[in-house]
């Protein structure tokens, strides 16, 4: 009894000890001024850290950076309050949805330096007109990944080559209703954003026929996989194929030319922006071309920003998978946010296509 | 005397106010705000419709099925493996060793389990390279049904293990001598004696492990590649990617019903016990 007393203090105290150091660290870190903070709120791995490093070191702000690792998790945690994020870099239905949830702060174009350095065609976009509200941050496609070691060029250009029944339990899907549902709504020659009940019990039809060639519905595994040959096909989006192309050379990267999805990913200032001339600082350095060019080779998304697509080399900006054609760019179209109600529609029939597989 | 009892009632009520407080606040109050919840559509308002949208949906019902399904075969498997294991640990030498042993791979995070899983599994994994090394050729591990059963059941084998353990070492040795004394064979007394006096820790053991079966959701993606489809995925759908709160706590309070009937169940025989 008596050694076990001695156990529990000796636990208790190092316990403290530890706490007390977490909290010096706390105290060290948050040095100096508290206005001159930048508290960020993004995507895991989604920036170059040593443009934090150059940021900090050029405008004076701490940065506080935070990750979140889906949409409506970022959402939910601006919308409960609680927070003081400055600056978060949602999806484009997600901005959408934040304006319709008024979680957004408008943004004064005045303020901002270089916004004529983004490419027309990736301003004013459906989901935030005029850019009122956000800032192109990286942009891609959905397309569809293969390994040239088991599949041809000429086998895999559109979606419908999915559907052969020689890639039996070949292909993996990203797990999201939306871009699932999508690629087959095109396939049935519709668009991604359809709310006709009609066209999707079709595309969802459609998709159940895919089942027997399905092998797993999975998320960030399907890097991993497809570096290790675990499959030789997948659909995913273009961030998560420059990452796997990377890894290993027999991957290839395809965005159909018949239709695919173009999604944003934008800077914005959610309604819990505490420092905002240090948000519109952050904006103007993410703006400018080097720093931009700089972020789009570290991350290997494609970057909106025309000046910084200049600064990158020529086998990065000419890669064809990455930055497509206009005539396939013609075709791409971006997710509305279509309500609570088609979301679940598009889920629930997403979720009888899983239980089919 | 009387003025004893008193003395130790007060004393007692801020240890007691303390425990209620804490219940109540941990474990009544999330149940009756998932309650609370499933009652609203995804417009707010009040509605009974998520209750009948999972009653009249075939798709709800499936899962409901295979989720059981499932939670049964992984609790079978799971029961097949530990009941021999924890009778072999009675019998062994430096028995603590062997049961940290089997505690050990508790303290690793699921995740990393998971995850290390995928590698043993995967086409170059070593059961792979094992089956090409003997000659049967690769095989598609990872992603079925068997696979997903197999890593369900070794996560949750300890919990298993550990009450059967502990009501078989609380035999006393000698009913088991009796036993053998009386005439019964190895096995008479294994069925006739040990198994229904370690009968309590097979049911808390088939509690601790079915009941988290039913819910099972990362593994169902990571292992079974969302081909096993269980009530967990659907709950996790609905709070993390259609915010349809009300749909999702309706199947949380689903499960918490089936959770008081297999705890009915299996507690059924207890009582019976405590009246002979």
């Amino acid at each position: 009894m008596k050694r076990f007393g001695l156990f529990a203090i000796v636990i208790v105290i190092i316990s403290a000890l530890l706490g007390l150091g977490v909290h010096q660290l706390n105290q060290a870190s948050g040095q100096g001024n508290a206005a001159k903070t930048l508290t960020i709120f993004n995507w895991g791995d989604y920036i170059d850290p040593a443009l934090i490093a150059k940021f900090e070191k050029q405008t004076g702000y701490q940065v506080k950076y935070e990750t979140f690792d889906s949409n409506e998790a970022m959402f939910t945690k601006i919308q409960q309050g609680g927070t003081a994020y400055d600056i978060a870099v949602p999806s484009d239905y997600m901005i959408q949805k934040m304006r319709k949830a008024k979680l957004l702060l408008p943004i004064d174009h005045r303020k901002l330096k270089g916004l004529d350095n983004i490419n027309t065609q990736f301003l004013n976009q459906s989901f935030d007109p005029h850019n009122r509200y956000s800032v192109p941050y990286f942009w891609g496609t959905l397309g569809i990944i293969y390994n040239d070691k088991y599949v041809r060029a000429d086998e895999m250009q559109h979606w419908q080559d999915l559907w052969n029944p020689k890639w039996r339990n070949s292909i993996m899907l990203v797990d999201s209703a939306r871009d699932i549902m999508g690629f087959a709504l095109v396939r049935d020659g519709y668009s991604m954003n359809s709310t006709n009940l009609d066209q999707l019990q079709q595309a969802a039809g459609t998709l159940n026929k895919l089942a027997p060639n399905t092998k797993a519905v999975v998320a960030d595994e399907i890097k991993m996989y497809m570096i290790a040959n675990e499959a030789p096909l997948a659909v995913t989006w273009s961030g998560e194929a420059s990452e796997m192309l990377a890894g290993n050379s027999h991957l290839h990267y395809v965005v159909p030319t018949e239709g695919s999805n173009l999604w944003f990913d934008n800077i914005v200032m959610p309604k819990t922006a505490k420092h905002q001339k240090a948000a519109y600082a952050f904006m103007n350095f993410m703006l400018e071309p080097k720093n931009a060019a700089q972020n789009a080779e570290y991350i290997g998304y494609a970057t909106p920003n025309n000046k910084a697509k200049a600064l990158l080399p020529k086998a990065v900006r000419d890669d064809r998978q990455f930055y497509p054609p206009a005539a396939a760019m013609k075709h791409l179209e971006v997710y509305a946010d279509l309500g609570t109600k088609w979301v679940q529609q598009y889920n629930d029939l997403f979720l009888e296509f899983k239980m089919h597989s | 005397m009387k003025k004893v009892t008193t003395l130790t009632k007060t004393n007692r009520l801020p240890y007691f106010s303390l425990y209620f407080l804490w219940i109540g606040l941990f474990v009544i109050a999330p149940v009756a705000l998932i309650v609370y919840q499933s009652f609203f559509g995804i417009d707010h308002s009040l509605t009974l419709n998520n209750y009948r949208t999972y009653l009249s949906s075939s798709v709800y019902l499936r899962m409901t099925f295979n989720s059981f399904w499932f939670a049964f075969l992984i609790t079978a498997l799971t029961l097949a493996i530990s009941y021999p294991t924890a009778y072999f640990l009675t019998k062994l030498e430096h028995r603590q060793l062997w049961i940290l042993l089997i505690i050990l791979p508790t303290w690793i995070n699921l995740l990393l389990k998971a995850y290390a899983f995928i590698g043993i599994f995967s086409q170059s994994g070593s059961v792979n390279n094992f089956l090409t090394f003997i000659g049967v050729g690769p095989q598609q591990l990872l992603f079925t049904n068997t696979s997903f059963i197999l890593v369900a059941a070794y996560i949750q084998i300890p919990f298993m293990i550990l009450p059967i353990y502990n009501s078989l070492v609380d035999i006393d040795p000698a009913i088991i001598n009796a036993s053998h004394d009386l005439g019964a064979n190895n096995f008479q007394t294994l069925w006739r004696v040990i198994f229904p006096m370690s009968i309590n820790g097979v049911r808390s053991g088939v509690q601790a492990v079915f009941i988290p079966s039913l819910s099972l959701f990362m593994i169902t993606r990571l292992i079974g590649g969302n081909k096993v489809i269980t009530l967990g995925t659907a709950i996790e759908e609905h709070f993390m990617t259609t915010m349809n709160w009300g749909m999702g706590s309706t199947i949380g309070v689903v499960l918490i019903i089936i959770m008081f009937i297999t705890m009915a169940l299996t507690a059924g025989g207890r009582k019976g016990k405590a009246k002979s």
